[in-house]
């Protein structure tokens, strides 16, 4: 086991070069609906179990099921509204469960990128290989539903190995949603390949507001907003990153979306704002910002 | 009392304090620089705000490390807003890993607080190798005259270890507003009042508070206190901060708020725990 994940250099907040994001914009904001499927009775992995109660757990499966059925729909049509496209973060298995949700997906423009095959199996203890062969069902899945090439990745559950991120890297994606790390993209250091961590807000993701640190869906659009504006000031000096991290079978509960739709109305309404997608932000800073970044980075002390 | 560390005494029958200028409320910030490792073994049990999941756990571990890589630097800008300079309760393995940020405390002129090893090498008893733990940060740490011990967890000699390193006062007892004397290694130390409870992690992570509920509190605090320290002398308001809590873009403004509304207050002096101390041995004496 690592002490240090080895994944990324120090690069103090206060002394790096400057972003410049498209147009002026100040933040790069980007929003990633986690569309997911969680198995009723998926194999066993010894690390971690799926469901909190024995199964079948019907309450915690279908809690996720809604979703797919009803919570979608609430929130694309939300998101519709205020003109922003969506970064899917995708349990490519959905592509085979119900493909009219990836068609909606598609429809509108919005990119798909990785979140593993589905949301109940982990990467824990996975081989190499075996982790090869999950990032290429995802390449060759989403390749062939959408034309899209796949770019990013959030590993399913948020469950690694240490060999994630260089296999990641190594086959072809540009970006990764896994690292906390930083309210900027921030180069990845790996085996090979050029990749970019972009922040996804993990504090903004619904599913931690919700369920982890006991928001209310007010409380959650309060938040937003003085995410944004944080991000939006300081975004004078250095261009920042926003993400909206959201699950359709919480953000699509009928009692929270007025909240969140107001707080991204808010957001679009702003001036100097890039509506952007995962992809473009880490295309934009591979190409602009990456290299210096990388230059200025310094190595961590060794205890 | 049942063991020998310190005296029985009450807070309202001590003589009341004066801190310099007259202030009513010496001011203690202290902000936690913390290094949660990957390979956590939570022993003897795991710190607020330790890594939850298998291994590895990198989203909490890169939660935690956003402290030390961004949100340290909004916390410096709200205090230095007020002209506060604060105590840095540092892990030895953040000023290692990150020497940048030691300079930056330097130039700052911020005192430097020691605070163990890292946030998985807890001291506690019966464990092996205590002695260099605490050699090992002292010396890293260029011998700090505070101490917090990593989760406020000590053995029974942690204590007596600190003071023949040099300590001079220790910050895990939360049993008192003001400074009392301290028995440790044939020495008198002495405790310095850190309250557990108006710490920005203690209330949002551990109580699931949110922001605005954690203002409200550190001002309910200094409130109470501004007005108890008419009567009773100077008291102390210490506030911790972890910069991987209060650091976050959204939070950051309910701590600027709250110090508005104390730093509003005449009366107010902002110190480092040193100098709180030092104020508070010179009143003891006259």
């Amino acid at each position: 086991m690592k002490r240090d994940p080895g994944l990324y250099d120090y690069l103090p907040y206060d002394k790096r070069p400057r972003i410049a994001w498209p147009n002026g914009a100040r933040v790069a904001f980007w929003v990633a609906p986690n569309i997911e499927f969680y198995e009723l009775e998926p194999p066993k992995n010894p690390t971690r179990s799926a469901w909190s109660r024995p199964n079948p757990d019907v309450l915690n499966y279908s809690y996720r099921d809604y979703g797919n059925r009803a919570g979608f729909w609430r929130m694309a049509e939300a998101m519709d509204r205020c003109g922003v496209r969506g970064s899917v973060s995708l349990n490519v298995a959905v592509c085979e469960h119900h493909p009219e949700v990836i068609e909606a997906c598609v429809e509108r423009g919005w990119e798909l990128y990785s979140h593993g095959t589905y949301n109940t199996r982990y990467t824990f203890g996975m081989s190499e290989a075996q982790e090869r062969a999950l990032i290429q069902d995802s390449i060759d899945t989403i390749k062939r539903v959408s034309g899209q090439k796949l770019d990013g990745w959030l590993a399913p559950a948020l469950t690694y190995t240490d060999n994630t991120l260089d296999l990641v890297a190594e086959m072809g994606l540009t970006y990764v949603c896994d690292l906390f790390h930083d309210d900027q993209p921030s180069p990845v250091k790996v085996r090979k390949g050029r990749l970019a961590s972009i922040p996804y807000s993990l504090e903004m993701n619904d599913a931690i507001a919700f369920n982890v640190s006991s928001m209310t869906p007010r409380h959650y659009g309060e938040i937003i907003k003085r995410q944004f504006d944080r991000l939006h000031e300081e975004g004078r000096e250095s261009g920042t990153v926003m993400c909206i991290p959201l699950h359709p079978y919480l953000i699509g509960q009928p009692y929270r979306l007025k909240a969140f739709e107001d707080a991204l109305a808010y957001i679009t309404g702003h001036d100097k704002v890039w509506l952007a997608t995962g992809r473009e932000i880490a295309r934009h800073f591979l190409d602009n910002h990456f290299d210096a970044f990388e230059k200025a980075s310094v190595p961590v002390g060794d205890l | 009392m049942d063991h020998g560390r310190y005296d029985w005494s009450m807070l309202p029958k001590r003589k009341p304090v004066e801190w310099p200028g007259k202030a009513r409320i010496a001011l203690w910030i202290t902000v936690a620089l913390e290094w949660f490792p990957l390979d956590q073994q939570g022993k003897p049990f795991k710190a607020l705000g330790s890594l939850q999941t298998a291994y590895p756990d990198l989203r909490h571990y890169t939660l935690r490390d956003y402290g030390n890589r961004v949100g340290i630097f909004r916390v410096m800008k709200a205090l230095e807003k007020h002209g506060i300079r604060a105590s840095a309760a540092i892990n030895a393995a953040v000023a290692v890993r990150y020497p940048y940020l030691m300079e930056k405390l330097k130039q700052k002129k911020w005192e430097v607080i020691g605070h163990g090893v890292d946030m998985d090498h807890l001291h506690y008893e019966g464990m092996s190798g205590e002695n260099d733990l605490v050699s090992r940060a002292m010396s890293i740490l260029g011998k700090p005259r505070g101490w917090l011990s990593p989760a406020r967890s000590e053995s029974s000699q942690t204590p007596d270890l600190l003071a023949e390193a040099g300590i001079e006062y220790l910050c895990d007892w939360v049993n008192d507003d003001m400074p009392y004397a301290f028995k440790a290694g044939g020495k008198t130390l002495h405790a310095m009042p850190l309250s557990g409870d108006i710490d920005d992690a203690a209330l949002l992570l551990g109580m699931h508070h949110d922001e605005d509920e954690f203002r409200v509190q550190v001002t309910d605090q200094f409130d109470l206190l501004y007005e108890e320290a008419a009567k009773h002398g100077g008291r102390i308001m210490s506030l911790t901060l972890h910069p991987w809590a209060i650091g976050q873009p959204y939070r950051i403004g309910a701590l600027e708020s709250a110090l508005e509304h104390i730093m509003r207050h005449s009366g107010v002096w902002p110190a480092t725990g040193a100098e709180i101390l030092d104020a508070w041995r010179q009143s003891a004496k006259a």
